[in-house]
């Protein structure tokens, strides 16, 4: 079984699902059906209540485990409820940032920064307790004691601003996907641009798998000031993109305008990316 | 490695340019043998763009392999020095589309839409149509709005912008948003060139697109096409 936080993609020769099919399927004894129906009704955007009730079910789903002590049928709930929108998932979702698997912890937290609903904050901050000290590698793992990429990431998108304190340190974690998350944090959270240059300043890193991290994270916090930066930066044009992107549904929502002269740079920008 | 994508036994399978693989000109076999030794990203970048800049047919084999390097530096200097070029690269370009490197096909794609040679355009519509890859995709969508018409005889030329804008209406109508955005470029500018045929369908999809589209950057750019038709 999968012990990464990879999305499960349709396998080919699947079961094409329906509505209904998926939702019974959630109930199946064969936990390989209840695992692919989350990951469908997610990817699909299946808002129906009996799918919501049954997918919240599943966070406390015992049977599907890895090797490992993994619980993947509750990741992939967990990433289908945050795609869902419904915030009847917030107490469960927030239940699952205790649960012994990270990967759980990890999938819930970036659900949770989805759904808007800061009532899981404190649940959040008790994730980063021991700061960038506590916050290392598994010995033998790929992965951080605690997912603090997501948490950060959930706590700006919340915006958490009693977090700040502790985001802050962040900044200064050794690896520097984390950096990131917390730049990206920090900026949501106070609006200072000392931040959004930090990440505008990534675009020029070595590491490519970096540029587009921080292209991702430049689109989510809407940062317009990056615009001719991340159309220059060294990187697939399907990622400045989507970039941009991120920059010109940003300014459509706090302007509804899209003929202001930025939203008509942006989308100069993009038409060249094309 | 730099170069995991380089399929080198491609350039071999091209028998009518072999010849021109060896430049007769010593300084632009030594930029092309620059661009084989360059051992790091950047001397990489470097080395193209200068092959890129000396403007001859010599480099377009070389050229064309550089799309396929998996760095996109290089291959946006590649681009420009292809694009320079304009309709001597056509043939090569279009004989060498890499069916396995789809960034590498991308970039062909976007040479071929901006060199905007009518010879292109079966490849561009099928590009636009079927490709699995998105981002060769849009870049064939949008050059399909901006071919030079006027290199075709009036009966072609009505018959080519006709099967162009079928194909716009066509991806204006996928699920994916930046197809959707793509096609309102390609359609705006296939506006702005097309002069043999009937207006309005491609009016009324960018009518339709700024109504009712589920997705706010797709209904903007389709505002922004209508504003500057007017």
């Amino acid at each position: 079984m999968l012990e990464s936080n990879s999305e499960l993609e349709p396998q080919p020769g699947a079961e094409p699902l329906t509505v209904e099919s998926a939702i019974a399927n959630l109930s199946s004894p064969d936990t390989s059906l209840r695992y692919y129906a989350s990951w469908w009704l997610g990817k699909f955007q299946i808002k129906d209540s009996r799918a919501i009730d049954a997918l919240i079910q599943a966070l406390e789903d015992g049977d599907d485990r890895t090797e490992m002590g993994g619980y993947p049928l509750r990741r992939n709930a967990a990433r289908a409820l945050g795609k869902l929108g419904d915030r009847r998932a917030v107490p469960g979702l927030t239940r699952c940032l205790e649960c012994d698997d990270f990967y759980v912890r990890e999938s819930a937290a970036q659900a949770l920064g989805l759904l808007g609903d800061s009532s899981c904050v404190p649940q959040l901050m008790a994730l980063l307790k021991g700061g960038i000290e506590a916050a290392q590698f598994v010995p033998g793992r790929p992965h951080l004691v605690q997912p603090v990429e997501a948490v950060l990431e959930a706590l700006g998108a919340l915006g958490a601003t009693e977090a700040i304190d502790l985001v802050r340190p962040f900044l200064d974690h050794s690896v520097a996907r984390v950096q990131y998350a917390a730049a990206r944090s920090m900026y949501q959270l106070t609006r200072d641009p000392i931040y959004g240059e930090r990440l505008v300043e990534a675009l020029q890193g070595n590491d490519v798998q970096l540029r587009r991290s921080a292209l991702a994270d430049l689109g989510a916090i809407g940062y317009l000031p990056a615009a001719d930066a991340i159309a220059a930066s060294p990187v697939e044009n399907s990622f400045k993109l989507l970039s941009c992107k991120g920059l010109l549904d940003y300014h459509l929502g706090e302007t509804d305008d899209p003929m202001s002269p930025d939203a008509i740079k942006l989308m100069t920008l993009m038409d060249n990316l094309l | 490695m730099i170069r995991k994508r380089d399929n080198r036994d491609r350039i071999a399978k091209v028998p009518p340019h072999e010849d021109s693989m060896i430049a007769t000109d010593p300084t632009i076999q030594s930029l092309i043998n620059a661009v084989e030794a360059a051992d790091s990203p950047a001397k990489l970048v470097g080395a193209v763009h200068a092959l890129a800049n000396v403007r001859s047919t010599e480099a377009i084999p070389t050229l064309i392999r550089a799309l396929g390097f998996n760095n996109p530096g290089a291959a946006l200097a590649a681009v420009s020095g292809l694009v320079a070029l304009g309709e001597v690269a056509i043939p090569e370009l279009l004989a060498q589309i890499d069916g396995y490197n789809y960034g590498a096909r991308a970039y062909s794609l976007r040479a071929l839409a901006a060199i905007a040679d009518p010879l292109a355009l079966n490849v561009l519509i099928k590009a636009a149509e079927a490709d699995f890859a998105p981002s060769v995709r849009r870049a064939a969508i949008k050059g399909l709005g901006q071919i030079r018409w006027q290199q075709l005889e009036p009966t072609a030329r009505e018959s080519a912008q006709s099967q162009a804008l079928n194909t716009l209406l066509f991806v204006a109508q996928d699920v994916d948003w930046a197809t959707r955005y793509a096609a309102i470029v390609g359609l705006q500018s296939w506006l702005n060139s097309a002069d043999l045929v009937d207006r309005s369908r491609a009016i009324a999809q960018l009518d339709r697109l700024l109504q009712t589209d589920s997705d706010g950057a797709v209904r903007a750019r389709a505002a922004l096409a209508k504003q500057q038709l007017s």
